[in-house]
């Protein structure tokens, strides 16, 4: 008779199988069997968070900057419920997570137990798939079945929730083999003739435009070199999504910046004005559209999407083509080598006045800002931060709101995975978990959390964390007290009403990581702040930056809500010169 | 120009909404059902009615059928969106017009009142596959099989005929011929 493993010890035979190293959790009394394992299996090693939410965020951080699913492990009721959020975040941002749960005993289901509560109900809207393990000889398949959900078609969250009894009863494990095929819910099986289709589109194209998103880079690192070939071999312009950027070098001279609600004004305008448009791996969000009565009028439209719920969810596209965007886009590279080796020669000249229109829409210089020589600008401090790093190979989160845009326009990345934001959910406290998540995932790495005062103190307890296992991550915050993003709706929407939107009692964030047991560096003024930033990138422990910004800056460009793509509000600057219409102006 | 106050987007045009009968084979679990209802109410779909049962027990099979009404764009979302469910196999969508598609509800009536109402009662049933399940003195109860509408049409004129109790199943459906829907 084989070898009886009790449920607990099957739970860390299953994470050891799938080549789990690192998983975030917190104790509590329905996962005490599984803490108890712990010790058994020195392959997985366990971080302890502050609060479960921040297990779910490193989880994110690990698995964004890894490729390799995150793993979470919670207790029962508040410890479930607390992960919710992290969840959610990851379902909208397409994030592989493995979360798995504590529960009352069977026995005791149903009862109102002392923290009992119904979390797979709970956990259904947010996750893939969940399960709540009833008998001991499923476990096992469970929680591979869980792995496969996560990580295969459209990955995402999904959630095992295990009873303690049935981590205590005993059952035989066969060893996991790894099947070679997805599972039934993903699709990949796009014909040659759609692929021909867009190809035929392609050379009809006189204004063409790649837009990409977060699918690229969930698809993998080939999927990124397959962009660059195609966007290099066709001519195209490019312009991505927030969670896209990286997939594409951002540096390179094809590439137009991110586009949307705070995306550059050639980017929107090229969106706008394309005559064919090409979506790898994007979801037409509403941030992206704007207006979608008037979202890019004049174009044929081609999605690209592993997800077949996306294709016409919310724009109606002349092609669709299902697949793993790497089999797609390598097919595509394959088809144009056989059938139109010429194509890029006969292209370029097809597509260069709608270059040159480009040319004159990146000319308004978007991003542009007016500098102070005595406070520092936010966007000045993300700049610096960019050309002090830029030789690193640096991984940066954020938190959410005006820094994170400031963040998303101008630092430049060059390779995917190294931009880990929380984009659908919009989560406040993402940046600095998820930090703590990259930096386990890759020690030797700079990981900078660029960060918001207010966000930041969402999860700031996990500075105790990083402290906890020397993980030297560097929190960026750009303090300007206020809710920035907030602030700015208030200030261009509703009248300067700034109801709730300051922060009149800030910690003192040196003193606050004194507390912590790190570093705190303070930079107040523009010429202070490269010695400040050098400062921090030699302090080999977990630093706290408080870099104290400009009040009352706003992030621009901006398509207000509700508008079409080329009705963009510039920065000061460009409304000084008068260099954009009335139009613009009238509508702040 | 009027400023959106707004962080999110003015709603566009909305397109004609049809009835649709959407059949949902799943695997007969736990929570497969709170799966299946919690997308229509997590995405504002309309449930207009629903039908659920085992369909074999062997391969633990339910089929679920749901009547729903939506723009042909909401329609699609709602098969592509059951698709990715992980207990669904396989998801089937009929226009109520459909010829080749058979749709049926059931009622069970309770009528109250001497023979005389219940006999014109009966005879209001008539036309549904009436059967009577069962009699007294003051009262019968009448089981019919008709099309939601032709439901609603008897309960109407049963109230004067001293209609105490309906209770009505979700539409099921079923193509014609010798065809499966795979």
């Amino acid at each position: 008779m084989s070898k009886l493993y009790s449920g607990a010890e099957i739970v860390f035979k299953c994470l050891e199988d799938q080549g789990v190293e690192s998983i975030f959790g917190y104790p509590g009394g329905a996962v005490l069997p599984i803490y108890d394992e712990l010790k058994n299996f020195p392959s997985v090693k366990h971080f302890l968070v502050r609060h479960e939410q921040g297990a779910g965020h490193a989880a994110e951080g690990y698995a964004r900057s890894s490729g390799k699913p995150g793993v979470a492990l919670v207790t029962s009721g508040p410890g479930a419920t607390n992960i919710v959020t992290a969840l959610t975040d990851a379902y909208m941002d397409s994030v592989p997570i493995v979360c798995i749960s504590g529960q009352v005993p069977t026995h005791l289901i149903g009862t109102d137990a002392f923290q009992e509560c119904d979390t797979t109900g709970i956990t259904r809207p947010c996750t893939k798939h969940n399960w709540l393990v009833k008998d001991v000889k499923d476990l096992a398949k469970v929680i591979h079945r869980a792995f496969e959900v996560a990580t295969t078609g459209r990955p995402g969250p999904v959630l095992v929730d295990i009873p303690k009894d049935i981590q205590f009863q005993k059952t035989s494990y066969t060893k996991y083999k790894k099947q070679k095929k997805l599972n039934g819910k993903a699709q990949n099986n796009f014909k040659q003739i759609e692929i021909d289709e867009l190809i035929k589109l392609m050379s009809g194209a006189s204004k063409p435009i790649f837009y990409t998103g977060g699918g690229v880079i969930n698809s993998g690192p080939k999927a990124s070199e397959l962009l660059r070939e195609l966007v290099s071999g066709t001519g195209f312009p490019i312009t991505s999504t927030l969670q896209g950027l990286g997939a594409f070098p951002a540096s390179d001279k094809q590439f137009l910046g991110m586009l949307g609600m705070h995306g550059t004004y050639e980017a929107n305008n090229a969106m706008h004005d394309c005559d064919l448009m090409i979506n790898i791996g994007a979801r037409f969000d509403d941030r992206i559209t704007g207006k979608l009565d008037e979202f890019s009028p004049k174009s044929k439209k081609v999605h690209i999407d592993i997800d077949p719920s996306s294709i016409n969810k919310n724009v109606k596209v002349d092609l669709a083509i299902v697949g793993d965007v790497t089999e797609v886009m390598s097919s595509t590279l394959k088809t144009i080598k056989k059938t139109k080796p010429s194509f890029a020669k006969s292209n370029k000249q097809k597509i260069s006045k709608w270059w040159e229109k480009i040319q004159k829409w990146r000319s308004v210089n978007s991003l542009d800002y007016i500098n102070s020589a005595e406070t520092i600008k936010p966007q000045y401090a993300v700049q610096r931060l960019y050309e002090l790093t830029k030789d690193k190979d640096t991984y940066i989160t954020t938190e959410v709101g005006q820094h994170q845009m400031w963040a998303a326009q101008h630092y430049k990345f060059d390779k995917p995975n190294r931009w880990m934001t929380s984009g659908g959910l919009g989560t406040m406290g993402y940046g600095l978990p998820a930090a703590i998540g990259v930096q386990v995932a890759n020690p030797n790495k700079l990981v900078v959390d660029i960060a918001g005062e207010a966000s930041v103190l969402m999860t700031m307890q996990e500075m105790s964390t990083a402290v906890q296992y020397s993980l030297p991550i560097k929190i960026f915050i750009l303090n300007n007290e206020y809710m920035g993003m907030v602030r700015q709706w208030q200030e261009l929407l509703h009248d300067k009403n700034y109801s709730e939107s300051y922060t009149a009692a800030l910690p003192d964030f040196v003193k606050l990581a004194e507390a912590y047991g790190c570093v705190g560096i303070r930079a107040t003024t523009p010429e202070e702040l490269d010695d400040k930033i050098i400062e921090m990138l030699n302090t080999d422990r977990p630093v706290i930056f408080d870099c104290r910004v400009d009040k009352i800056e706003n992030c621009f460009p901006m398509i207000p809500s509700g508008k079409p793509h080329n009705e963009m509000l510039l920065g000061p600057n460009d409304q000084k010169e008068k260099k954009i219409t009335e139009k613009g102006k009238t509508l702040v | 120009m009027s400023k959106p106050k707004s962080a999110y987007s003015i709603p566009g045009k909305v397109g004609k909404m049809d009835t649709h009968i959407i059949v949902v084979w799943v695997d007969n679990e736990a929570g497969v059902l709170a799966r299946v209802v919690g997308l229509f109410s997590g995405r504002g779909y309309n449930i207009e009615s629903l039908a659920v049962a085992e369909i074999d027990s062997k391969k633990n099979l339910s089929r679920i059928t749901i009547v729903t009404i939506g723009t042909p764009q909401v329609i699609e979302q709602i098969k592509l969106q059951l698709k990715k469910l992980v207990p669904v196999h396989k998801v089937a969508d009929f226009k109520r017009e459909d010829k080749k598609v058979i749709f049926k509800e059931m009622a069970l009536l309770k009528i109250v009142g001497n023979t005389t109402k219940t006999k014109k009662a009966l005879n209001v049933c008539k036309k549904y596959n009436a059967v009577i399940l069962d009699k007294t003195k003051k009262s019968i109860v009448i089981q019919i099989t008709a099309l939601r509408r032709d439901i609603d049409k008897v309960s109407v004129k049963l109230k004067s005929l001293g209609l105490v109790s309906a209770s009505r199943t979700g539409a099921v459906a079923m193509t014609r011929g010798a065809e499966v829907f795979k």
